[in-house]
């Protein structure tokens, strides 16, 4: 599952040519095609249609363990996608389930600790926000990671009744992202002003864009550039 | 606007509280220019007569948008700003950056440089536990600590500037290993400074530990059960102190730890008395972590094959390393391109600063700078 600390790492492709860039997306050195698909094997699920042409060793593989097995059995349609990047273990569910998902993911899963939450913006996308939850668990030693797909203006469930870490963190989510988690106790902005315009980690808010109108007002200069 | 901040004061605030304070209810203001608040950190306590019953931390002064430069350089060029975050541990940012960025490209940094890693952040560690002692100590009162601790920090920082040439933003590693072969006398410098430093820890010790008045300020202060700092998400020492053994150093080794031996310390109460005993034990323990490396440093490669244009598969990743304030994370997701599509850096700080209201409730104005101190929080990071 996640990353498995313990586990040697594994061994160093002959690295080569990879960063010169070859065209193709899972383009790395050949040489270890085993690798990556061994860990998703055991489980009982159907195998699904992978990888097996592909010389290059395959980063992202379908993932069917026991904890995705359970959590599929429980949720069904809240599993939307269960899968491994680089040996780490990626679950993504349903936007509007994610609350009583994570508290199963808590409670049931023993995944104390969200050391993470944040959210990536793929503006392309029909839902264009990825929020993306850094599960860890204490007694188990493990990494999960949990995706849920949001819209503009979607409402994402809040966890700060999970795990209260998440207050801070999602405010930060609002005030990048813009973001609106339901259900938080005070959701304003964290690092930002609080009447700046504008939510900066979005990708059409370019590098050099900033709230001119506030750097004027409060800063009485006309560019913070 | 004034009166509606004040429902995000207490977590408790209802509205019956929303507009009037009680009689004996009253707003200060600390900072963001307060000696005692360790940069730019701005801190508004409701209290009780002296007894603090709410507070919020305001952040966000030092705001530089970390996480946008990195989408608009390419991984190479995004490695110094991250020095610049926790700026009294930049070798530990680097570490973790370099280190996220190899597992994105599935490489692996040489064994020499992973060793050398290790002395250097191990040296950090110290470094930047060094520089919270005295600070913390000076914010409590006791003056005489921080000129000790900064003479040692000194000696560290030379280390570093031979090495590098830079003493605080170093950007001393790179993506795939080391940009720089040790210099001649490294291990000499090293086990040098680890000679001395046996007894230095010692020293610090006698002007604290049984101190009266250091004990009295900390033993009681800020206390956070083990529930709460997992609920909150704490990690590094503060955590450790609320008798949680665990570090990432042993959890999931990363650089050359898995050969080395050493003890996690762990504290029993959570105070701040905890606190300081675990980051000085920590310090012995990188002392020791850095004797046992010097040992045997491998011969070989200091960098691995990666090309000077880096193009990471696309996918994501996260690696997180046991930085001396906590879990340094980075979420990194790569599209193809020589740009990171996305990099979240998940700050110990910031995340520890989070727990700060709940240690502070129901203690004097004067444990307010103490709990400050104790959580050891840099606002480089915390703002990014």
């Amino acid at each position: 599952m996640a990353d498995e600390p313990r586990e040697p790492k594994p061994p160093q492709p002959p690295p080569g040519e990879k960063p010169a860039g070859s065209p193709s997306p899972t383009a790395t050195p050949p040489a270890k095609p085993a690798d990556a698909s061994a860990p998703a094997a055991p489980a009982a699920k159907p195998a699904p249609p992978a990888a097996p042409p592909k010389p290059p060793v395959v980063l992202q593989t379908p993932l069917n363990n026991e904890l995705v097995a359970r959590l599929r059995a429980k949720f069904e349609a809240g599993i939307v996608e269960a899968m491994e990047d680089r040996k780490q273990a990626i679950v993504t569910v349903e936007r509007a389930r994610l609350g009583e998902i994570a508290l199963h993911l808590r409670d049931e899963e023993k995944f104390d600790m969200l050391s993470d939450l944040t959210a990536v913006d793929w503006p392309k996308r029909e839902k264009r926000f990825d929020v993306v939850l850094n599960l860890y668990s204490f007694p188990k030693n493990e990494r999960l990671r949990v995706k849920a797909w949001a819209a503009d203006g979607e409402e994402v469930p809040s966890l700060t009744g999970v795990w209260p870490v998440a207050n801070w963190l999602e405010r930060e989510a609002f005030d990048m992202f813009g973001i609106v988690f339901a259900g938080h106790p005070g959701l304003t902005r964290i690092l930002l002003p609080e009447e700046w315009q504008g939510h900066p980690l979005r990708k059409d808010y370019d590098i050099l864009q900033q709230d001119t109108a506030w750097v004027r007002e409060n800063l009485g200069i006309e560019s913070g550039q | 606007m004034e009166a509606e901040r004040e429902t995000t004061l207490s977590s408790e605030a209802t509205t019956e509280n929303k507009t009037l304070l009680g009689a004996d209810e009253l707003i200060i203001n600390m900072g963001p220019q307060h000696p005692s608040t360790h940069g730019v950190l701005r801190v508004k306590l409701k209290l009780d007569g002296e007894r603090v019953i709410g507070s919020e931390c305001i952040i966000g002064y030092l705001h530089r948008g970390v996480e946008k430069i990195g989408e608009n350089r390419t991984y190479q060029q995004f490695a110094p700003y991250v020095d610049r975050m926790d700026y009294v541990a930049a070798v530990s940012n680097g570490l973790g950056y370099c280190e996220a960025i190899e597992k994105l490209l599935v490489v692996e940094a040489p064994p020499r440089a992973r060793v050398i890693r290790t002395i250097l952040t191990e040296l950090q560690r110290i470094a930047s536990h060094l520089l919270w002692l005295g600070t913390h100590a000076l914010d409590i009162g006791a003056l005489t600590p921080l000129f000790y601790c900064m003479r040692e920090r000194e000696e560290i920082l030379k280390i570093f500037e031979k090495y590098c040439g830079a003493r605080l933003t170093t950007h001393a590693f790179r993506i795939g290993g080391l940009q720089y072969e040790a210099y001649d006398t490294l291990e000499k410098d090293v086990e040098r400074f680890c000679k001395d430093f046996e007894s230095r820890v010692a020293e610090y010790e006698t002007l604290l530990t049984q101190n009266r008045i250091w004990i009295g300020r900390t033993k009681g202060v800020g206390i956070l059960t083990a529930e709460d700092a997992i609920a909150f998400g704490v990690t590094g020492p503060v955590l450790r102190a609320s008798g949680v053994k665990w570090d990432l150093r042993k959890a999931a080794p990363y650089a050359a730890y898995d050969q080395y031996k050493f003890e996690i310390p762990v504290g029993t109460t959570g105070d701040t008395y905890d606190r300081y005993l675990v980051r000085m034990e920590e310090m012995r323990q990188s002392r020791l972590i850095c004797l046992q490396a010097i040992e045997n440093i491998p011969a070989g490669p200091i960098l691995a094959k990666v090309g000077k244009v880096l193009k990471p598969p696309p996918g994501e990743v996260y690696h997180a390393i046991e930085a001396p304030k906590g879990e340094l994370g980075y979420y990194v997701v790569s599209d193809g391109t020589v740009q990171p599509y996305r990099v979240r850096i998940r700050p110990p700080s910031f995340i520890n600063l989070q727990a700060f209201d709940r240690m502070v409730r129901g203690h004097l104005v004067a444990d307010v700078v103490a709990i400050i101190g104790t959580i050891d929080i840099v606002l480089g990071e915390v703002d990014r």
